[in-house]
């Protein structure tokens, strides 16, 4: 009777994030403020639908009253969550909120099925994160002298990262975090990510000569080989294509990104050639059966249980995620396909891209140098951890050791992804205020213009407009013109 | 656009993943699911061609499974075990009977009365009637049989003996796997078995004279004396018989070693190796993946830097040469098939326990080994091997049988060898392949004989 429930739960969360992520996508391509809140609504409906059908299968399962109390607690914060955005961030980005709770939602489900304790902590330290990040878009949108602090950035960052080299404590053989009173762990490279993107901003926000670029690049392969040097290979990876995709951006100069690429293929090769733990890696992800009792164990086991999954998933509780290693941080991706199913896992990866669409959008709205590289830079960043941790657990790529953000477990993981959607959504809001005004200034010209309009039959939809003036739709359907140059 | 193109190349791979390679990925040994899958479904049926239970489990009150196999030892190392770890079917086509595919409704039904759902049935394409043919044949000696359509590939029956009794296997494990005990019982021989493949080798050796001699092949001569020396040694025919003057198809007819030794010593060795390679010595045989997770290599080891004595004891099928009972069937069998060698299967197709088909397996061919030409020319060889040379016994009114007798010594004293047949009938269009071997069945390969004899009368009065 039980199974039969969580087959039943099984297919109504398949339908239930299908619904959402479709509507995700329809989102972004909503015109209009009605169909856009249409959309958000349906979203949270989803959220909360999907969110509910999974705790029921949990309590069934478990008899525990308790999962009610907790299922209640995380019900209560989404309701806040919303609730805050809704009254002080009116014009934030319902999109990112609505993602944000999904992959919360999902995220829960799953560490509570893997280990209630755990998802408990987990669950205490998500709602000190999104507390905490609150603040971030109001400082972004009221500071405008946020670039003035360049250098501050990279000695914060690289000496956060000097400092774990020194002194951190060893973690499946990478030398990543801090113990505090043995309490909390920190990870530093989760935030220095977030002031790596800063510095390089600020420092492509003043001059692009060939001389900043090359000060900055310096600073840039600093944090990279401190990192390499803390064997944390995912991050390093994670700050070198980001850096990469930045300075492209911001110079738009292919020799840059080719001669960048072409550097970092060497030094990969070189890694290769210098590093046992590289080949290590790198054999393991060629032919994990090679050794699939010691260094193929992990891959393996997380092809096993992507692969008992299927297309449909074996339901909650009815699948062994357990066996694969790291399953609540980094491997979560595998136990959600073995449990939810591979249909559901597609679309956990298309809401991520959701987010990193709207990251990308976000910075080519943006339109001083320093908050487009911001965005993109967040943007490059975010992008490279969810391909290199889903790449990886997939056996797409070598495995690097990294979170997938909002889901896995893990403070640090939790806390700078907090920190970096609340800086997108500050930029969302800044750029939203000056659209706002353009818009009502474009409105009262176009109430002049519109008895002229009136006169001609069989106006196009989208051909109205000055002539001369480029129009472009903005990440959240409305539309606003660009700037001239 | 470039993280788009990674995300969605990310699903692709996630995608193929799943569709191609993940089936196979976690039938893995060290997928501790599987384990996990037998306690929500009932392990399914091996069946034969007809439907006939060949392993099926069975519950007493108390609910305890048991394995049960109703023909006992006749099929013992083709269906396997499952009580003391799996072999054969039980553990090649485990995964199969442990999925389930009956009806959405009755999956509902089974989970609220709380009974697992029954796994799917695998239908063999072995037939216990030829089996029991096979394991009569083989009587008391130890060796193998296999029986296998050659057009198809679809094994017929596969024995091996010394055998066992699968139902009492947990409780004979001591006896059978003890050091006093060396006749391997558990052992396949029909796919694990390796034997010189004596005179039946000549077929081989013949066809790579045809392909060096392809103009003067048909007008070869030789004037057998009954014995011929070569470097310091001397090679003798069977009983010292004296065939007289021989074309290359009554060289084979009569099984003439003398014969041979001569076409051995014109033969390039580098050539017969690749012959012999392309025959599938030296690699992987290509089996089904349910045969051929166990299956031996069978070796070919003569090359250029041979000397003359290997290369004369190589043409007659003696020297290192091994073979295995199935691979000398696929031989017959390319022969039989007009130069086609099929891949040797077992299982006809999977069904679920209320006998719809869910996967049904087709023939597939290993590859074209030789023209239909050299075909056709073999098989008139082995219809003279019949009608005018060593095994006149299989001659029969109803049907034309085209075979080889072999004997394989396989140590110093002379006495001591294994018998084989390999052949098929009826000769013009043939349906079924015999490759049979006794272990220490005797000179001449009159025992193999009368075996392959019992075999074709038992399949053709049938009908």
């Amino acid at each position: 009777m039980t199974n039969l429930a969580i087959q039943a739960a099984k297919y109504v969360m398949i339908v239930l994030i299908i619904l959402y992520t479709l509507s995700t996508f329809h989102y972004h391509r909503g015109h209009t403020h009605k169909r856009r809140n249409h959309s958000s609504g349906m979203q949270i409906f989803c959220i909360f639908a999907l969110h509910l059908t999974g705790f029921l299968a949990i309590i069934l399962y478990t008899g525990e009253a308790a999962m009610a109390v907790f299922y209640g607690a995380q019900v209560i914060f989404f309701i806040l969550y919303l609730a805050f955005f809704r009254i002080f961030y009116k014009k934030a980005s319902r999109l990112l909120i609505n993602n944000t709770c999904m992959l919360l939602a999902i995220s829960f489900i799953m560490l509570t099925r893997l280990n209630a304790p755990s998802a408990i902590r987990q669950f205490v330290v998500t709602v000190a994160a999104a507390a905490v990040a609150m603040v971030v878009p109001v400082i972004i949108k009221k500071t405008r002298y946020l670039w003035r602090f360049c250098w501050l950035y990279a000695c914060i960052g690289i000496a956060a990262l000097a400092a774990i080299l020194a002194f951190g404590s060893t973690e499946y053989g990478a030398n990543l975090s801090f113990s505090i009173g043995g309490l909390f762990s920190i990870q530093p490279s989760e935030f220095v990510k977030i002031t790596f993107v800063f510095f390089v901003a600020s420092m492509f926000q003043t001059s692009l000569s060939f001389k900043r670029v090359f000060v900055t690049t310096v600073a840039a392969a600093l944090h990279v080989l401190i990192l390499v040097a803390s064997r944390d290979l995912g991050a390093a990876l994670i700050f070198f294509i980001s850096y990469l995709l930045m300075l492209f951006v911001a110079t738009k100069s292919y020799l840059y990104l080719f001669g960048g690429a072409l550097a970092g293929s060497a030094a990969s090769v070189l890694a290769y050639q210098v590093f046992s733990h590289v080949r290590v890696r790198v054999q393991a992800w060629r032919d994990p059966m090679a050794d699939p009792t010691g260094d193929g164990w992990q891959i393996i086991q997380s092809l096993f249980a992507i692969g008992s999954g299927g297309w449909l998933g074996v339901g909650l509780y009815q699948g062994m995620p357990e066996t694969v290693p790291v399953i609540r941080s980094d491997f979560i991706f595998a136990g959600i396909a073995e449990e939810f199913g591979g249909i559901f896992a597609i679309a956990l990866v298309l809401i991520c891209l959701s987010c990193l669409l709207q990251f990308l959008w976000i910075s080519t709205w943006m339109d001083g140098m320093f908050y487009k590289i911001i965005a993109f830079g967040l943007a490059a960043v975010y992008g490279a951890q969810v391909f290199l941790n889903i790449g990886g657990v997939i056996k797409f790529i070598p495995l690097t050791g990294v979170t997938l953000p909002f889901v896995s477990e893990g403070g640090s993981s939790i806390m700078s992804t907090f920190i970096i959607f609340g800086i997108i959504q500050g930029l969302y809001i800044l750029k939203q205020d000056e659209v706002d005004r353009i818009e009502e200034e474009e409105k009262q010209l176009e109430r002049r213009r519109s008895a002229v309009y009136a006169k001609r039959p069989g106006k196009g939809k989208e051909s109205a407009g000055k002539p001369g003036e480029r129009r472009r739709r903005d990440p959240s359907g409305r539309r606003a013109y660009q700037k001239s140059k | 656009m470039f993280f788009a193109l990674l995300f969605l190349s990310t699903i692709g791979y996630f995608c193929y993943y799943l569709i191609a390679r993940s089936e196979d990925t976690i039938q893995s040994a060290y997928n501790s699911r599987l384990d996990t899958f037998s306690e929500r479904v009932a392990r399914g049926e091996i069946r034969g061609s007809n439907g006939e239970v060949l392993a099926r489990t069975v519950e007493d009150e108390e609910g305890n499974e048991t394995r049960e196999y109703p023909y006992a030892n006749l099929f013992a190392h083709v269906v396997g075990y499952s009580d003391a770890g799996q072999t054969g079917l039980e553990a090649s086509a485990s995964k199969y009977m442990l999925e389930s595919h009956v009806s959405v409704v009755d999956q509902v039904n089974n989970e609220l009365n709380e009974v697992k759902n029954p796994g799917d049935n695998v239908i063999t394409t072995l037939d216990p009637y030829l089996q029991q043919l096979a394991y009569d044949a083989l009587g008391e000696y130890n060796g193998a049989c296999v029986i296998m359509e050659p057009d198809t590939g679809k094994i017929l029956a596969m024995v091996s003996k010394p055998d066992y009794d699968p139902n009492t296997i947990a409780q004979d494990w001591e006896s059978l796997t003890s050091e006093e005990n060396t006749s391997a019982n558990l052992l396949n021989r029909a796919t694990q078995g390796l034997y010189p493949p004596g005179s039946t080798f000549k077929l081989l050796t013949a066809l790579e004279y045809i392909r060096e001699y392809p103009d003067t092949w048909e007008s070869y001569q030789y004037e057998c004396q009954g014995s011929m020396t070569y470097g310091d040694s001397v090679m003798n025919c069977w009983e010292g018989h004296v065939h007289g003057l021989l074309d290359l198809r009554l060289s084979l007819a009569n099984s003439c070693n003398t014969s041979f030794a001569n076409i051995g010593e014109q033969i390039d060795p580098d050539s017969f190796h690749s012959l012999c390679e392309s025959f599938f010595f030296n690699q992987e045989l290509p089996l089904s993946s349910e045969l051929s997770q166990t299956a031996a290599e069978s070796s070919f080891v003569l090359n250029g830097s041979s000397g003359l004595a290997a290369m004369v004891q190589t043409a007659i099928g003696q020297g290192e040469t091994m073979i295995s009972p199935i691979h000398n069937a696929m031989l017959a069998a390319a022969i039989a098939n007009g130069g086609t060698m099929m891949k040797p299967y077992v299982i006809d197709r999977i069904e679920s326990s209320d006998g719809r088909v869910v996967e049904q397996f087709m023939p597939e061919s290993a590859g074209k080994v030789m023209s239909a030409a050299e075909a056709e020319t073999l098989t008139n060889f082995m219809v003279a091997v019949v009608n005018e040379g060593t095994s006149p016994s299989l001659q029969s009114d109803s049907y034309q049988v085209a075979g080889k007798t072999g004997s394989a010594e396989f140590s110093s004293n002379k006495e001591e060898s294994h018998a084989w047949f390999i052949g098929f009938a009826p000769a013009e269009d043939p349906q079924i392949v015999i490759s049979i071997v006794y272990e220490n069945g005797g000179m001449g390969g009159s025992v193999a004989t009368r075996g392959a004899k019992a075999l074709f009368e038992g399949y053709f009065s049938r009908q």
